[in-house]
């Protein structure tokens, strides 16, 4: 259904960005102006009690437009016709609020003349992926269950950006996602299958299927498990997790200047076994090697051997800071601040098993389900478990547990001498805020829980 | 736009379709926020597109174009049928649609004030100024932000139904962080979301920000010194409309949507406790909880002439006398779960979303007593008040909410300020637990902007009017 495959859509998305930032400098010779536009698909085949119920796909073609005057700046976007009257329509409208609007004393600028790091996570079987393919995915997908019902989604995004602004910075990127992620369920437990690629030919739904319907029959019939504090072994979803609060909460500049974050560059914040980097350029990842405002993103350390290394910066919180943007600048996140990223977080010398056969009595965790922070000052977060929980003994799984609720610092969870093992195999996940992550599965000393599901 | 909306739909009949509706929609927003007295983002959008939905056999087929022409239309039409025949390779039971008169018919929201013609510099003055107070007062980190939402829509279905709504969304928030050694303290007005409706800028002037912004500043800095909330296995518990409508929203509101309790949400964001077969018999609270969905309060976030498959907004009981007794749900799930009509309880985000069971206004109904009469009837208790985090499992039943603020009772007399009160426990229990409620006078329709649910997910608008409510013997003070 796309045609995100060619030079030629480059070329169209640029033309556009091109044509917008000629109708803003019309209107406004002295304007500061940045155009980024995203087109596309977007497609999402979902399944519940074992058939195709909700089965949608979009065409998508977004122009998002700011405009500074000396420093007032204001932002618009347009989703429909970009064509020179709607375009102009919304031109008018952010230039009068720009003009309007009080002068912002940290205005940053715009991003300069650079080129973006070679990257190009595309593929085009996926861009051009039709429903049947994701349609024989998830029937793959419960025909593996064996029977037991499922639910879950097959997807497939295409997405071709082009930034261009009046300080002559010009970029292009695409790029490809596809996941299938799903659940089968028996009487009293549901079991988790899912993984994420930039290709549509790497998803095995039956493999998924089969994974799920094995975890939930392993998980059934669990019993209840005394809260307490307990060694955990968590799966990647559950690390993808604590890592977003970390990025959202911590890790972002604006966070820190604002006084509501625990990172301190320089400190030994996490155990020495843990480095995080941001690295679009790796080839496990996902993405487009930029940002809205067109600053590219170069690999960055965030935590390198326990030591807080780095922080995401947009334009306007790098220059609070005086260290500039890192490129982690996303739409509607100036109040947010530096959220899109893609996460990287260092594996380990051991198989799943093997962080298994370290815990002397502990629990292992397929999924987190509803994390909340508590105090962002402390990562201080309550959630439940989800998808299959066991109770581990003397290095063995010997029972699976109804689900928990925990209440938990995720700083402390990986402090110093806090992780006892991490895996080899690391899984890419999508854990929401515009970010990525690759991460393996953790053995870690204490987690808190406090309270079963069930009251 | 009806037409172009038509042509959508006889292009998706004509691909093989049993059903189809579309919408056209047009949408407008403006977002302003502003942080330790400087603006810091002024954000407009323009949406306009065309979404249709087609049925055949068990599956609904989406599709959406961002143009609403006439040949984009009929294009999204024909592929919104391809994408419900790739659907038959997976299928369920063919889908019926509990019946629903065609109607035709306009709808537009009350609005006094046009929000749009508020100038920019008055908005701007607004926000600058209540979070310069606020820094004024002890605040750390003082933020305000307004957001408008103008929605045009026409919706036309094969079954004749022609409707076309106009619905303005208004509202603010601020908050005052006072950041400590090692935690921070935050207060929010009117809630930790704000407050919106389905009105014009009149609700943000009622919601008066520069008279509140000074209290919650200083009551950010007092709660650094404040002492903690104790643990409790058991204690009396009051809460705040603000918290109660978040109580509201994620106990009973998501428990209730139809499309869980049949599994279609199983994999995301879950299931129900509630099984259909104990719809009209189950108890679900004390005989004090009465809940409805109503859809037709005037000026509540949650409220529409129509929904999104063309159902007049109608109110429905959902726990009558403290028996659960109804359902939020479209045609589709309406007819499975063998319901007479729709709970006309069917929206999407825009049009390039899927229409999907979503609240409306769901709240409970007043009592006859007072947050002030509930205080004085406390022996020992705690007042927890304002939203600050919210966690509830998979099938709704277990939850832990924080507040920003509590108070301890004692003598049934407001005492000690407490930080970080938070409450646990098991959802029909709690609303069991339910012994006193506020009065009429007390009655606030609050509205929710932000609610996720669906893949690809969707951000939804619901209302949740509520008062002030004293529980028995609940869990409080959970730490980690």
């Amino acid at each position: 259904m796309s045609d995100v495959t060619t030079t030629a859509a480059a070329e169209r998305a640029l033309d556009t960005a091109e044509r917008a930032l000629r109708l803003a400098r019309v209107r406004a010779a002295d304007a500061e102006v940045e155009v980024t536009v995203r087109q596309g698909t977007e497609a999402l085949t979902r399944f519940a009690t074992s058939f195709i119920h909700q089965n949608v796909a979009s065409e998508v073609n977004h122009v998002l437009i700011r405009v500074a005057l000396d420093g007032r700046n204001a932002s618009t976007s347009v989703d429909g016709p970009a064509d020179d009257d709607s375009l102009g329509r919304a031109i008018d409208n952010v230039i009068e609020a720009a003009r309007i609007r009080p002068p912002d004393p940290d205005w940053p600028g715009l991003a300069p003349r650079a080129s973006a790091p070679a990257v190009d996570h595309f593929d085009e079987a996926t861009a051009a992926a039709s429903p049947d393919e994701r349609a024989a995915r998830v029937g793959a997908f419960v025909d593996a269950a064996g029977g037991l019902e499922t639910a879950g989604f097959c997807s497939s995004t295409t997405v071709q950006l082009a930034f261009a602004n009046s300080a002559g910075q010009r970029l292009t990127g695409r790029g490809t996602a596809a996941e299938v992620d799903g659940i089968a369920r028996t009487a009293s437990a549901d079991g988790s299958g899912r993984r994420t690629s930039v290709r549509l030919a790497d998803l095995d739904g039956a493999v998924l299927g089969e994974r799920a319907a094995t975890k939930a029959r392993a998980a059934s019939d669990p019993t209840d498990l005394e809260p307490g504090t307990y060694e955990v072994v968590l799966e990647p979803n559950c690390v993808a997790n604590i890592l977003s609060f970390l990025l959202v909460h911590g890790f972002n500049g604006k966070a820190v200047e604002e006084g509501r974050s625990f990172a301190r560059v320089g400190a030994e914040q996490f155990d020495q076994s843990i480095s995080l980097r941001d690295d679009v350029t790796d080839s496990g990842t996902l993405g487009i090697p930029f940002d809205i405002e067109g600053t590219p993103k170069q690999p960055l350390d965030v935590v390198r051997g326990g030591v807080t290394r780095g922080l995401l910066h947009t334009r306007r919180t790098g220059r609070m800071a005086g260290s500039g943007s890192t490129g982690h600048a996303v739409e509607g996140g100036a109040a947010w601040g530096a959220l899109g990223a893609n996460l990287v977080l260092a594996g380990g010398d051991k198989t799943a098993e093997e962080l298994i056969s370290g815990v002397e009595r502990g629990v292992l965790v397929t999924d987190f389900w509803y994390t909340r922070i508590l105090d962002p000052r402390t990562q201080v977060v309550t959630g439940l478990t989800r998808n299959g929980v066991w109770l581990i003994e003397d290095g063995r799984v010997v029972r699976p547990v109804t689900n928990l609720r925990f209440t938990q610092s995720f700083v402390e969870a990986l402090g110093p001498g806090a992780v006892r093992g991490i895996s080899t195999n690391r899984e890419l996940a999508l854990a929401g805020w515009n970010s990525v992550y690759l991460v393996p599965s953790l053995h870690l000393a204490k987690w808190n829980f406090t309270g079963g599901a069930r009251g | 736009m009806e037409d172009i909306a038509a042509q959508a739909v006889e292009a998706a009949l004509a691909a093989g379709a049993t059903y189809a509706d579309a919408r056209v929609m047009e949408i407008r927003t403006e977002a302003m926020s502003a942080r330790n007295g400087v603006i810091e983002a002024l954000d407009r959008e323009e949406r306009a597109g065309v979404g249709v939905r087609a049925l055949i056999g068990s599956s609904w087929g989406f599709f959406s174009v961002p143009d609403d022409g006439s040949a984009a239309a009929r294009r999204a039409g024909e592929q919104a049928a391809a994408v419900a025949r790739a659907s038959t390779l997976v299928p369920g039971v063919d889908l019926a649609l509990a019946p629903e008169k065609a109607v035709t018919g306009h709808w537009s929201s009350d609005v006094r004030e046009d929000p749009w013609a508020v100038g920019l510099a008055e908005k701007g003055d607004l926000l600058e100024g209540v979070t310069r107070a606020m820094r004024e007062h002890g605040a750390d980190l003082a933020e305000a932000s307004h957001r408008i939402w103008d929605t045009r829509k026409w919706f036309v279905s094969s079954e004749g139904t022609r409707v076309d709504q106009h619905i303005v969304e208004c509202g603010a928030a601020m908050s005052a962080t006072a950041i400590g050694e090692n935690e921070t303290q935050r207060r929010s007005y009117p809630g930790i979301r704000g407050q919106y409706g389905t009105r014009g800028w009149e609700l943000i002037r009622e919601l008066d920000l520069p008279g509140n912004a000074p209290r919650i500043a200083a009551e950010a800095r007092e709660l650094l010194t404040a002492d903690v909330c104790p643990s409790l296995d058991a204690s009396d518990l009051i809460l705040g409309s603000e918290q109660m409508a978040l109580q509201i929203h994620e106990s009973v509101g998501h428990a209730t949507e139809l499309d869980r309790i049949l599994g279609w949400e199983a994999a995301f964001a879950g299931t129900s406790w509630l099984e259909l077969p104990k719809l009209g018999s189950l108890r679900f609270g004390s005989e004090l909880m009465n809940i409805t969905a109503d859809a037709t309060l005037p000026g509540a976030l949650g409220s529409f002439g129509y929904d999104d498959e063309g159902t007049p907004a109608h109110p429905v009981d959902i726990v009558r006398d403290g028996i659960w007794v109804g359902a939020l749900s479209g045609r589709d799930s309406a007819a499975l779960a063998g319901l007479e009509r729709s709970g006309g309880a069917v929206r999407s985000e825009g049009f390039d979303r899927i229409p999907m069971v979503r609240m409306t206004n769901v709240g409970l109904l007043p009592g006859s007593d007072s947050l002030a009469s509930m205080i004085e009837a406390t022996d020992d208790g705690i007042f927890m008040d304002t939203n600050r985090s919210w966690s509830i499992d998979d099938k709704r039943l277990n939850f832990q909410f924080g507040c920003e603020i509590g108070w301890e009772i004692k003598g049934g007399k407001r005492g000690r300020l407490l930080k970080n009160p938070t409450y646990t426990a098991i959802s029909p229990k709690f609303w069991g637990a339910l012994d006193m409620l506020g009065g009429p006078d007390e009655w606030t329709f609050w509205g929710t902007p932000n609610c996720g649910k669906g893949q690809p997910q969707q951000i939804g608008h619901t209302g949740h009017p509520a008062v002030p409510a004293r529980f028995r013997g609940i869990r409080v003070g959970v730490r980690g």
